[in-house]
């Protein structure tokens, strides 16, 4: 993940080969990248998997608002995260609509009931409470915690991806970090897999 | 500097984004300041457990079949875009072959006639009505040319 946004200024027009080919060895270059941000924003491998790809494709068929001086990763992240958070919108509409009770009430739904702890390699009870406290904070927040832990990318990077200055990544990275332990420590340890009772 | 300018440096140390100098100087401020020090111990926990988590490499085959499901999306485009020309031209076609036969029929009536023509002028007038609009606010868009 060295300089992820330093790595060429990918310019498939300026490519000797077609531009299905020179776009293809991009995906290949990215797709990782792609999948497992996209698996930390929306939290389950099947939604990870298709926004991800529709990210590539979207990318594809705009790629000339890219300038030629431009770096490929920080303006293809735009195209990712706006589709994961207008999927987590989307799905958070459909949940609310769902869950109303037969007086037409509104039953407030956990953020993180599609994060799912299968995702979480050599699973613990701690590590699936963490995946899932991670799955309560706002996209925001998430996003610099997956960004920072899941990607290891250095602040300059998370700054260039993220389109703002290196005070603003730490700033928001105190606050991610804070709410995170806040979820935490409210909820105590509780059997994985048990569903938490109200949210914060 | 007050506790909150050491705030934020806490998670540049904490993340060796510190250069040695303000590493010393917050190190310094950690050995006086009892309150950012145990905050700090917090957030080393946190990170600590943060570290620990991976998450699952898919199976391979999902990594071979990745580009062939952004290739199936890009043809798709494609094909859409020339069935949406290909069925916008035989319909203009077919219509104006249609007026024509129409006009030359001598078994029709004139009402029907007139009836059908003033049919295919009003969707004319409704779809370059619509068409001008799109046009005229696409010009209007501020954020059209906005390029990241």
């Amino acid at each position: 993940m060295d300089g992820l946004c330093e790595q060429e200024t990918i310019s498939i027009r300026s490519s000797g080969r077609s531009s299905k080919d020179a776009f293809e060895a991009v995906v290949k270059r990215h797709m990782k990248d792609a999948y497992f941000i996209a698996l930390g924003l929306v939290g389950n491998r099947e939604d990870a998997l298709e926004l991800s790809q529709e990210a590539f494709f979207r990318a594809f068929r705009n790629f000339k608002q890219l300038s030629s001086k431009a770096k490929f990763f920080p303006w293809f992240y735009q195209i990712l995260r706006n589709l994961c958070f207008s999927h987590l919108r989307r799905r958070k509409v459909r949940r609310a609509s769902s869950l109303e009770d037969s007086e037409g009430n509104t039953i407030e739904a956990d953020n993180d009931d599609r994060f799912d702890p299968e995702m979480v390699a050599e699973r613990n009870e701690t590590k699936d409470r963490l995946w899932r406290a991670i799955g309560q904070l706002d996209y925001k927040h998430r996003e610099v915690i997956i960004l920072r832990h899941f990607r290891n990318l250095s602040y300059d990077d998370i700054s260039k991806i993220l389109f703002c200055s290196r005070g603003t990544v730490t700033s928001r990275l105190y606050y991610a970090r804070k709410r995170l332990k806040e979820i935490l420590d409210h909820e105590g340890p509780h059997p994985a897999g048990t569903r938490k009772g109200g949210r914060h | 500097m007050t506790c909150q300018d050491y705030k934020d440096l806490m998670m540049a140390y904490l993340d060796h984004e510190l250069d040695d100098q303000q590493k010393r100087a917050f190190e310094e401020h950690l050995a006086s300041c009892a309150a950012c020090a145990k905050e700090m111990e917090e957030f080393k926990k946190l990170k600590q457990l943060t570290d620990d988590v991976t998450l699952v490499e898919p199976e391979d085959r999902i990594w071979q079949q990745y580009w062939g499901g952004v290739y199936n999306r890009i043809e798709r485009g494609f094909g859409w875009i020339l069935f949406s020309l290909a069925a916008i031209l035989l319909i203009i076609y077919g219509g104006f072959k249609f007026i024509e036969e129409l006009i030359k029929d001598q078994t029709v009536g004139m009402l029907l006639k007139v009836g059908l023509l003033a049919l295919i002028a009003g969707l004319a007038i409704l779809f370059v009505s619509v068409l001008r609009e799109r046009v005229y606010f696409w010009r209007r868009d501020r954020y059209k040319d906005v390029r990241r």
